[in-house]
């Protein structure tokens, strides 16, 4: 399972004002404290209050790699700001993301292509989320076909289907576990699937037990990472445990403490 | 048309492990062994690296063991009553990689040797012979738990394996190893979770996972062989997709568990169509051991000086490249 360390976001406080004061500070704590909780990836996102967003992520990027050797996810929806950020990524890195959309899939795939990054693609374009799972796979199928026509390895590429929260739009989470279950036929070898997982959760009133149900029930379907909060240790249990249930682990009694010390 | 062979990718190996030490590391042996770094399935070169191929392990006991005859006779009396001379044979004669010296006089049925008694067998020997050496106890724990420390000790710095480690007992043994930097045998009865649990806990106590090694616990032929093979088969396949607590090399104790099935001992007198028995026994031995080197061993214990001759050609054999 791909775990991506969601804490390094402009749009948690602490971050938001370490961005804008280049306070390395949280950055390498967060950095340190993910990668302990066997982060695979740390999520990076200057937020909205960002002034300069290409020099916000580059200077996050290399904040990050002063804490920790875990490979980034380089989240924005400035691709100038993406670029910037891949040219100083000592490890290949995830780019976060790239809707099915002609121009921004010309713009992101070449730039994967030339510095071996993997894409998390969306299962959207500018008519926005579809609400079934046949529209979202008709999504995720141009997504594959991008990786043929800009040579960039099916392997690289993370279908998300994208998750809504469960108080507003419970009737999309059926349908993103269909889209995750097809999206693994969709090409041999097959794309990956990914989720922001906690946005399900979004202002539930226990949003760890959200995510953790969640979770299990798309790893069932065969989903391959999320980008989630590493520091849940019911979450990390959960998913350890859905490791041992789905057979891609093998049980022994300290199952729990050898995932956490991955 | 050309043929295109599948491979499988798989993202991680084995893990190598070393057995022995020569002078410059703190030892005395002349030669040391590395087993493991495998990249792939058993002898798949094609596929990936084996880089370190299954060595054999010749049994050699603390005391005139009770044998069958047929096997008594490859060595005579005078070598069995000595396991210096015993080992020295075994590698001089027999090419045997390493010695598995086995401490059987420790018995408290048998002769109760003392701890100090055992540790001196193991130093004669490692006076003999420039090999590494796997030493394993009698096999009652509160006997060994005394008995292992002591070897352990006296052979400070030799990088022995010692045996065994087991779920219910195995911080005595492990804390040896720590102390004087030897390897430990972890031993599970055909059981994959107990093998991976005996693994995450013997790490626990800091032995790095570099000096462990995996007893699956074997049968014979036509005694739960393929109970084993698909434990050892699960094993590799672990390791291979990056489970680091299944990630050791293999030892198979095929010389116990070959010479105790009846086929291997059963005279011809009493079942006719079986054949001479010195010979049945030999290819008993030697099936087993071709079989479990097919399963995925890396370090193969046996006794008959014949059997290892016809296991280490197959092993000759079988690590011919076959890259297509």
């Amino acid at each position: 399972m791909i775990l991506i360390g969601e804490r390094i976001n402009g749009m948690f406080k602490d971050i938001g004002k370490a961005v804008r004061a280049k306070d390395p500070g949280p950055i390498h704590e967060w950095a340190k404290k993910q990668t302990e909780n066997r982060a695979t990836y740390l999520d990076v996102n200057h937020g909205p209050a960002a002034e300069d967003r290409v020099d916000a992520m580059k200077w996050l990027v290399k904040t990050a790699q002063e804490a920790s050797d875990t490979p980034l996810c380089l989240d924005s929806t400035n691709y100038d700001a993406i670029e910037a950020g891949l040219e100083l990524c000592k490890r290949p890195a995830l780019i976060n993301s790239c809707p099915a959309e002609r121009k921004k899939i010309e713009r992101v795939f070449p730039m994967a292509k030339k510095y071996g990054a993997s894409i998390i693609g969306l299962c959207m374009d500018a008519k926005g989320i579809p609400k079934n799972a046949e529209n979202r796979v008709a999504l995720a199928m141009e997504l594959v076909a991008a990786c043929v026509e800009f040579d960039v390895p099916i392997e690289n590429l993370y279908i998300d289907p994208l998750i809504l929260p469960v108080n507003v739009a419970q009737e999309h989470a059926p349908e993103v576990l269909e889209t995750i279950r097809q999206a693994k036929l969709l090409s041999d070898p097959a794309p990956k699937t990914v989720l922001g997982l906690s946005n399900v959760s979004q202002k539930s009133l226990d949003r760890s037990l959200v995510d953790r149900t969640f979770v299990v029930l798309a790893m069932a379907a065969g989903l391959d990472g999320a980008i989630l909060n590493v520091m849940d240790d019911a979450l990390m249990d959960a998913i350890a445990t859905a490791r041992i249930l789905l057979n891609k682990e093998i049980y022994a009694d300290s199952y729990l403490k050898v995932f956490k010390g991955h | 048309m050309p043929v295109e062979i599948q491979k499988e990718r798989y993202t991680s190996k084995v893990a190598t492990v070393t057995i022995g030490a020569t002078k410059e590391q703190g030892g005395t042996r002349t030669s040391v062994v590395t087993v493991g770094g495998d990249s792939t399935l058993p002898f798949l070169q094609f596929e990936g690296e084996i880089p370190n191929p299954p060595v054999i392990a010749m049994e050699v006991v603390d005391r005139n063991p009770d044998w069958n005859l047929s096997l008594k006779a490859e060595f005579g009396d005078d070598i069995l009553s000595d396991p210096a001379k015993w080992a020295k044979k075994c590698v001089d004669e027999c090419g045997a990689q390493l010695i598995y010296l086995r401490l059987q006089s420790a018995d408290p049925e048998l002769e109760n040797s003392s701890p100090e008694k055992c540790a001196e067998t193991v130093r004669k020997v490692l006076g003999a012979v420039g090999v590494p050496l796997i030493v394993q106890g009698c096999g009652v724990d509160e006997k060994d738990n005394v008995v292992m420390p002591m070897v352990a000790e006296a052979a400070a710095g030799e990088n022995l394996l010692l045996g065994t480690a087991e779920q219910d007992n195995y911080k005595t043994l492990t804390a040896a190893c720590m102390v004087h930097k030897h390897s430990v045998v972890a031993s599970s009865p055909i059981d994959i979770n107990i093998c991976k649990q005996l693994n995450i806990l013997i790490n626990e106590m800091n032995l790095p996972l570099d000096r462990i090694i995996i007893d699956p616990s074997v049968g014979a032929l036509g005694y739960g062989i393929e109970y084993t093979y698909s434990i050892m088969e699960r094993i590799r396949l672990g390791a291979l997709q990056g489970d680091r607590m299944l990630a050791m090399p293999v030892i198979c104790n095929v010389a116990y568990e070959a010479w105790r099935a009846k086929e291997a001992n059963a005279g011809e007198d009493e079942f006719p169509g079986w054949g001479p028995q010195a010979e049945r026994s030999v290819l008993w031995e030697a099936a087993t051991a071709t079989n479990f080197l097919q399963a995925g061993g890396h370090i193969i214990v046996m006794r008959h000086p014949k059997a290892v001759k016809l296991v280490k050609k197959a092993i000759d054999d079988l690590m011919v490249p076959n890259k297509y």
